[in-house]
C-alpha cells in the first residue's frame, strides 16, 4: 500500500537501501569533473582518479595508460558494487536487481552476433561485452546461423528466452535484421520491467513507471531519428516502440510517420515534459539531443534519491554510475586526443 | 439486576473486572515492547548499512535506538503501576458498579499506553532510519533531525501521563 511502505520495508531492504546510498555518496561531484577537465595527460587522470573512490582500482596499473583501461577499471568497480549487493539481496530485490543487467545481456548478444558476421574472433568479442550483462553460454552464439538456432541452442536458457518470442524467424542474420532484433529484445525488456515494477506496487512502482516511461519515450525518438531515410517501413518503426510511456499511444501514431527532425520536434513539443528538451536545440540540430535526453535523465535519476523505502534507489544507481563512466570515457578521450576545448560537448555533471 | 437476562449488556457487565484489568496490563507491557522492537530494528538496520561508508555515524545515532528503547521502559513502568492496583474484593462485591469501574479504568490505562507506544515506537524508528541515512551524507543535518524525532518520543509521554492519571482512579469498594 503506497505510504506504508516505511513499516516494513526494512526487515529485507533496510540494510542494502542504506548501502547504495553509501556508494551514491561516492559518485565524482563537480569540482571533481573540474579537476579531471583541466588534466593534461592520461597520467593526470589516473592521480586524480586515485584520490577519489576509484584509486584502488587504477593504482596498479602500468603507464603507459590507455583510455580503455581506465574505462575497464571503472567498470569493474561498478560490477564489484552490483555483485555485492545482488548476493545479499533476497526476493523480490533479487530479481529486480537482476532486472537491471538484462539491458546488457541484450547488448551482449547483439555485439557477439554482429561481430560474427563480420568474422571476427569470439574471444576478442567476448572481451568487449559488458561485464555485467555476460551469462554462462555466451560463447556459443558465435555458432548460430539464423535467429531460430539462435534462440534454439543459447538463448532459452537465458532470462532472455521470453523476450524472443516476436523475433524468431528463419530469416538470415544480416546486420539490419541484427538492429530490428535489438530493438524487438529491448522493447520486450522494457514492457516486462514495466509489469514487474507495476507488480511491486507503492512507491517502487510509482518512481520506477516515471523512469521506465522516460526510458521508452527516448528509445521511441531515438529509432525514429535513426529510421528516417532508411527502409523501415513505418509499421515495422511502429512495432518497435513500447506500450507504455508518455508518447503510448497517440505520440507513436505521430511519430511513426515522421519523415525529418522538424516534424519529430513538432511531435514532442506537444509534451510539456519533452518541450524543454527539444527547445533547447535550434532547428535541424540533432548532434546535442543525446546530450539533453541524459541530462533529463540523470535528473531524474537523482530525483528517485529523495524519497526513501523503495527500490528505485538501486535502479538509479547504476545508471547514474554507467554515466559517470560514459563521463570519464569522453573525458579520457579528449584528453589523449588534445581536444580539450570539446571536453564539456557531453559531460553531463551529476551533482 | 438487570431484567432481560440474555442481552449482550448483561453478558458484558457479568465479565469479571479482573479479566479487563489483567488484560489492560499485558496490553501496555506488550503492544509498547512491539513499537520499540518494530523502531529499533527499522533504524537499526539503515543504521548499520550506512556506518559501513561513514563509520563516524554509529555513536551519535544511538540516540534513536535509545529513543525507542525509552518507549519500551514507559510500557514496563506502567504495567508495574497498573498491577500494584489490582485489589482482591469479597465476591458478594464483584460485579457492583464501582468495582466494574476500577476493572475498567485499569484496562482503558493499558490501552491508552500500549498503544500510544506503539506508535511513538514506529515514527521514532522511521525517522531514526532517515536520520541515519542523512548524517551519513551530511553531518550537519543530525542535530535538526534530531528535535523532530525528539517531538515524536513525546507522544509515547503523552499516552503514559494519560494512563497514569486513568489508573489513578481505580479504587476498588473497599470491604465489609
Amino acid at each position: 500500500m503506497y505510504g506504508f511502505e516505511a513499516l516494513t520495508f526494512n526487515v529485507h531492504g533496510g540494510y542494502l537501501e542504506a548501502i547504495v546510498r553509501g556508494y551514491r555518496s561516492g559518485l565524482l561531484t563537480a569540482a571533481d569533473y573540474n579537476n579531471l577537465c583541466q588534466c593534461e595527460s592520461l597520467e593526470d587522470i589516473k592521480m586524480h582518479l586515485s584520490a577519489t573512490e576509484y584509486g584502488p582500482y587504477l593504482q596498479n596499473e602500468p603507464s603507459p595508460l590507455h583510455t580503455t583501461t581506465i574505462v575497464e577499471k571503472c567498470t569493474l568497480k561498478l560490477v564489484d558494487e552490483y555483485k555485492q549487493m545482488l548476493c545479499q539481496a533476497t526476493e523480490p530485490l533479487s530479481t529486480f536487481l537482476e532486472y537491471i543487467t538484462y539491458g546488457h545481456m541484450i547488448d551482449n548478444v547483439v555485439l557477439i552476433v554482429t561481430g560474427t558476421l563480420h568474422e571476427r574472433d569470439v574471444q576478442e568479442l567476448l572481451e568487449k561485452c559488458h561485464p555485467l550483462g555476460m551469462f554462462d553460454s555466451i560463447a556459443t552464439l558465435a555458432v548460430a546461423q539464423n535467429m531460430r538456432e539462435l534462440y534454439r541452442l543459447v538463448l532459452v536458457d537465458t532470462p532472455l528466452a521470453p523476450y524472443f518470442s516476436e523475433c524468431i524467424t528463419s530469416e538470415d542474420l544480416d546486420d539490419m535484421n541484427i538492429e530490428i532484433m535489438r530493438n524487438t529484445l529491448y522493447k520486450a525488456y522494457l514492457e516486462d520491467f514495466y509489469r514487474f515494477c507495476q507488480k511491486l506496487g507503492g512507491a517502487t512502482s510509482e518512481i520506477m513507471s516515471d523512469i521506465l516511461a522516460f526510458e521508452a519515450d527516448r528509445r521511441a525518438v531515438n529509432i525514429t531519428i535513426n529510421s528516417i531515410g532508411t527502409e523501415l517501413t513505418r509499421d515495422d518503426r511502429r512495432k518497435l516502440y513500447s506500450n507504455f510511456g508518455l508518447l503510448y499511444p497517440y505520440g507513436h501514431e505521430e511519430l511513426a510517420i515522421s519523415e525529418d527532425i522538424d516534424q519529430v520536434r513538432g511531435v514532442m513539443e506537444k509534451y510539456p515534459p519533452y518541450q524543454s528538451i527539444f527547445s533547447k536545440l535550434s532547428y535541424g540540430e540533432s548532434q546535442m539531443l543525446d546530450k539533453a535526453f541524459y541530462e533529463e535523465e540523470v535528473k531524474r535519476l537523482c530525483l528517485s534519491f529523495e524519497q526513501q523505502f523503495h527500490y528505485g534507489v538501486f535502479f538509479a544507481y547504476m545508471r547514474l554510475r554507467e554515466q559517470e563512466i560514459r563521463n570519464l570515457m569522453w573525458i579520457s578521450e579528449c584528453v589523449a586526443q588534445n581536444q580539450k576545448s570539446r571536453v564539456h560537448d557531453s559531460v553531463v555533471f551529476i551533482f | 439486576m438487570v431484567g432481560s437476562s440474555s442481552s449482550w449488556s448483561t453478558a458484558l457487565v457479568r465479565i469479571s473486572p479482573y479479566t479487563f484489568a489483567a488484560i489492560g496490563i499485558a496490553i501496555s507491557i506488550g503492544v509498547s515492547v512491539l513499537g520499540a522492537a518494530w523502531g529499533i530494528y527499522i533504524t537499526g538496520s539503515s543504521l548499520i548499512g550506512a556506518a559501513i561508508k561513514a563509520p563516524r555515524i554509529t555513536s551519535k545515532n544511538l540516540i534513536s535506538v535509545i529513543f525507542c528503547e525509552a518507549v519500551a521502559i514507559y510500557g514496563v513502568i506502567v504495567a508495574i503501576i497498573l498491577q500494584t492496583k489490582l485489589e482482591s474484593v469479597p465476591s458478594s462485591k464483584i460485579y457492583d458498579p464501582e468495582s466494574l469501574r476500577a476493572g475498567y479504568a485499569i484496562f482503558a490505562s493499558g490501552i491508552i499506553v500500549g498503544f500510544a507506544n506503539l506508535v511513538c515506537g514506529l515514527c521514532v524508528g522511521i525517522i531514526g532510519s532517515s536520520c541515519a541515512l542523512s548524517d551519513a551524507q551530511n553531518s550537519s543535518l543530525f542535530v535538526k533531525i534530531l528535535v523532530i524525532e525528539i517531538f515524536g518520543s513525546a507522544l509515547g509521554l503523552f499516552g503514559v501521563i494519560v494512563g497514569i492519571i486513568m489508573s489513578a482512579q481505580a479504587t476498588w469498594p473497599s470491604k465489609g
